[in-house]
């Protein structure tokens, strides 16, 4: 392939496949795949983890592991998960896919990209570090002081998990930064902001969500800090510290950052669901001023998570009302991906069997939600396997669904092999019965009294099997995670080769070569006058800007 | 209706509760929430293998007007949620049925919006959360509701165990509570050291202990009884074991059992025990533990005044025996690693020496 050094703008692009020129690497392309293969190992490590725990709590009373190592196993479980697996997955579908959908050579600030990236991966190995250090955080991914302050913490655990995801936090603003101007100021001629494929308003969106609310975490970590070394009192009772300023500055990010989890799957639904369907995406304006409301509501929302605090009913109704509302514009997209699928031609490949997957576990963990939002209700089950249940169904059917959704989607192009569609559906199936089996009693479990972060229980009526039949669907997860990753390896050699469009798809990604070339386009960009270009080129007589007006 | 709600709180209770409740239409389907709520306690129930006399229940199981207030609301709302459930997965495999691919397919007709369509689905969901507002709203203030005058327990949280204390009697408790029953009992809730949470399902929802405030709650036990929960905030490395029991007794039972916790220890007669009474004097154990009387000063620890009389040890982690209280001083890191009970080397005549006395003090 020839170089391209005379093209001036971009410098160092290269279809080299040396072990350097990848670490070297400030194409966004390269960048994504090595996002996605960081968050691939994390999620094994931190799926692995899940496992231990699961088998301690199959026997009340069990002794597979001890008391402390229990507490660092589920700290390190949800802090690898949201900061090392569900936001790298993310932003790595975002840097591989939006500047190629945009119709862009690369993203706005290349090196800033390889920043943010190594920054992921440096903070994610020191986190991991700490396992050979002997000081894994043990705190819970949320570290609620005054558990964290140096009185009841006073090792190192707390200050690895601070900068084990104060670092990562860094590269993630960046890349807010980064997309956001790419965004805005490096769309083809032709597509207006209204025309942005889905992903890209979801990714846009996400951006905004991300440059809110990491900035307040970063800041309590920065503040527990003083407190831990340097004899400060933001979140200690003498001098007038509040334990509940943590609580007040974690889910002003943390509630946001759930939803900058699961926006960019919805935004990766909205690309795969309409392509399956053979139909374009039903109800695009009412999708994005939805997309817009929920990331508005989701700065509000973050006293639901403290609703047992101590709070006084208007308060506490007040962040209810805001919460229950968020049902509204997240039942709207659901009712858009199945008017989308009404009336069209519906094909099963894995990537979309991982769709319907989403939404249909989605409609229940969002139903669950809505009770969690519900004060009184939240009084009983908050803190209990409840809440454990509910979240896991929104962010491992409704995040890590989309992930695979989106893997199965974009591998072809990454690669140029398609998937084994045998082996995904082994996934599938695996993953998903495995995923209910493990997740539907902990809603069960956590309304008969057993609280969250217990290293084991009574042998209380219900608990025992209820626990057991959770522990057999890890298991099973387990094997459904396994036959992804075998998936992976082996077609990365002998999968089928894909070409330029294997799925007759929609957006400007697939009017390139598979892998696209390093400046990612070699050809003229299809003219762009809606919001499917590529179909518009590939079907002229029944482009979009025919059959829809406006758009 | 919060006006319905007082009522329904504060009428004798029992048998013009529900008639009071009947009145209304509310009041009705909260009736039938209530059996339904029943049913799903004996579901939640599920196989017993019951090891332990007593197990937390569930929260459709309400010993008390707040807890059942809590769980009739639960009820509509999950009838809710399971009619929306029903429609919405039911469309979901009804399309994936009904649009399957098939060979010679044509090309779907796109439809890219429908705003009618649009617009009614966002304005029908907005008015059902609109309305699970509107009702939650006299749930929350049932369940917070404590009359000044009202009788005060205070509970202090520490690491790994519950410190209660009576100050209209000055006399203090650990890890059991004992409330009278039929009575609302203000309960405030205050840490010595993290964020600790009370639970205990039957009785009330959650709230939390936290260090430099005091959240005050309501407990309103209707039948005497053991009701059982733990902490629910993780609060360090033996967090699971923080078990929590309350024992509502009738007044004047509950009057005895309070005057008999403010009554300083009864001295130990059996030569054995005060051979125990010695070594715990020695061992300087009075430095954590305080048996009243004494001039120790204790207080980080459990409050061993009236150890003799309690069902459990460690928090619930032991049934109350001489053979496990002799486990627990023995070696309680085997038990409970990480509690902050440091290992004492005694020789078995001394441990005999010391559970005699502790086990004596009742």
């Amino acid at each position: 392939m020839a170089t391209i050094e005379q093209v001036a703008p971009v410098p160092r692009l290269t279809s080299a496949d040396t072990l350097w020129s990848w670490v070297a690497t400030v194409d966004h392309k390269r960048i994504g795949i090595m996002y996605l293969l960081g968050a691939l190992v994390f999620l094994v490590i931190a799926g692995a983890e899940a496992l231990l725990m699961r088998a301690q709590l199959a026997t009340p009373g069990g002794h597979v592991i001890s008391p402390s190592f229990y507490n660092q196993l589920l700290t390190m479980h949800g802090t690898s998960m949201v900061f090392l697996v569900g936001t790298p997955g993310v932003i790595g579908f975002a840097n591989y896919a939006v500047p190629l959908m945009i119709g862009a050579r690369d993203m706005a600030f290349p090196r800033l990209n390889a920043m943010s990236l190594w920054l992921f991966i440096f903070g994610g190995l020191l986190m991991h570090f700490s396992f050979l250090a002997g000081q894994t955080p043990d705190t819970g991914w949320f570290s609620y002081a005054p558990l964290t302050a140096h009185f009841a913490s006073p090792d190192y655990r707390v200050d690895y998990w601070i900068l084990g995801t104060l670092i990562p936090s860094i590269g993630t603003i960046a890349t807010a930064l980064n997309l956001i101007v790419t965004i805005f100021l490096f769309r083809a001629p032709g597509m207006t902001i209204r025309r942005l494929p889905l992903f890209a308003w979801m990714m846009l969106i996400t951006s905004f969500l991300i440059i809110w609310a990491f900035p307040p975490l970063t800041a309590a970590q920065a503040m527990l800090l003083v407190d831990r070394w340097l004899g400060g009192h933001f979140f200690n009772t003498m001098a007038g510290g509040l334990p509940i300023l943590w609580q007040h500055l974690f889910w002003a990010f943390g509630h946001p950052e759930v939803y900058i989890l699961i926006l960019p799957a919805f935004g990766i639904l909205s690309e795969v669901i309409p392509v399956f369907s053979r139909k374009p995406i039903f109800g695009y304006n009412f999708m994005a001023a939805a997309t817009v409301a929920i990331a508005f509501l989701s700065y509000l929302v973050w006293g639901h998570h403290m609703f047992a605090t101590g709070y006084s009913i208007p308060i506490n109704a007040s962040w209810g009302a805001l919460s229950v509302l968020i049902a509204v514009p997240t039942g709207i997209k659901i009712f858009n991906y199945i008017a989308t699928m009404w009336g069209g031609s519906l094909h099963f490949t894995t990537a979309m069997l991982f769709c319907i997957g989403f939404v249909g576990t989605f409609v229940f963990g969002g139903l669950s939600g809505v009770t969690l939002a519900l004060v009184p209700i939240d009084w009983q089950v908050t803190d209990t396997y409840y809440v454990v249940g509910h979240f896991h169904f929104v962010l491992i059917g409704g995040t890590v669904f989309g992930l695979f959704a989106g893997t199965y989607y974009w591998f072809p192009k990454m690669t140029g092999r398609l998937l084994s569609e045998r082996l995904g559906r082994w996934h599938f199936w695996l993953f998903l019965i495995g995923f209910l089996l493990t997740f539907v009693p902990m809603h069960l479990t956590g309304l008969i009294g057993m609280p969250r972060r217990i290293y084991t229980y009574p042998a209380y009526p219900g608990w025992s099997e209820l626990n057991a039949i959770s522990s057999i669907g890890a298991v099973f997860m387990a094997l459904g995670a396994l036959a992804f990753v075998w998936n992976i390896i082996r077609s990365l050699s002998h999968g089928e080769k894909a070409g330029d469009d294997p799925w007759d798809a929609y957006t400007l990604e697939w009017a390139t070569s598979s892998p696209p070339p390093p400046d990612n386009f070699r050809e003229p960009l299809p003219p762009i006058r809606s919001r499917r270009p590529f179909w518009d080129r590939k079907y002229p007589d029944e482009a979009d800007w025919k059959t829809e007006h406006g758009g | 209706m919060p006006g319905v709600a007082k009522q329904a709180c504060t009428s004798s209770p029992r048998s013009s509760r529900e008639s009071m409740s009947q009145r209304t239409r509310i009041g009705q389907s909260y009736h039938h929430a209530r059996r339904l709520g029943a049913i799903l306690a004996v579901l939640l129930g599920l196989v017993p293998t019951l090891a332990l006399a007593q197990h937390p229940g569930s929260v459709f199981d309400g010993a008390t007007p707040q807890a059942r207030s809590i769980s009739d609301y639960f009820v509509l709302v999950l009838i809710l949620a399971a009619v929306v459930f029903v429609i919405v997965e039911g469309l979901l495999v009804y399309v994936l049925l009904r649009f399957r691919a098939r060979p010679g397919d044509g090309r779907p007709r796109p439809v890219f919006e429908k705003q009618h369509l649009e617009i009614t689905w966002t304005v029908i969901p907005i008015l059902l959360v609109a309305l699970l507002f509107v009702l939650m709203l006299p749930v929350m203030g049932a369940a917070e509701d404590a009359p000044p005058d009202a009788y005060t327990v205070t509970a202090i949280g520490h690491q790994f165990w519950w410190e209660f204390r009576y100050p209209e009697q000055n006399a203090i408790a650990a890890n059991e509570m004992h409330i009278p029953v039929g009575e609302k009992i203000r309960l405030r809730l205050q840490s010595a050291d993290v964020i600790h949470s009370f639970w205990i399902p039957r009785l009330n929802g959650k709230l939390d202990l936290i260090p430099g405030q005091t959240n005050e709650w309501v407990l309103e036990a209707d039948t005497p009884g053991e009701y059982m929960g733990q902490c629910a905030e993780l609060c360090g490395v033996q967090h699971a074991w923080m078990l929590l029991r309350v024992f509502a007794q009738p007044r004047p039972e509950f009057d005895a059992w309070v005057a008999q916790q403010a009554q300083p220890a009864a001295a130990p007669t059996d030569p054995t025990a005060q051979q125990g009474a010695e070594i715990f004097r020695q061992q300087a154990c009075g430095n954590c533990h305080t048996i009243s009387g004494s001039h120790d000063p204790g207080g980080v620890a459990p409050n061993l005044t009236h150890v003799g009389s309690r069902t459990t040890l460690a928090a619930g982690a032991l049934t109350n025996t001489a053979e496990n209280m002799r486990r627990w001083i023995h070696n309680p890191q085997d038990i409970k690693p990480g509690a902050n009970m440091p290992t004492f080397k005694l020789s078995d005549a001394e441990l005999n020496a010391v559970v005699t006395y502790l086990e004596g003090l009742k």
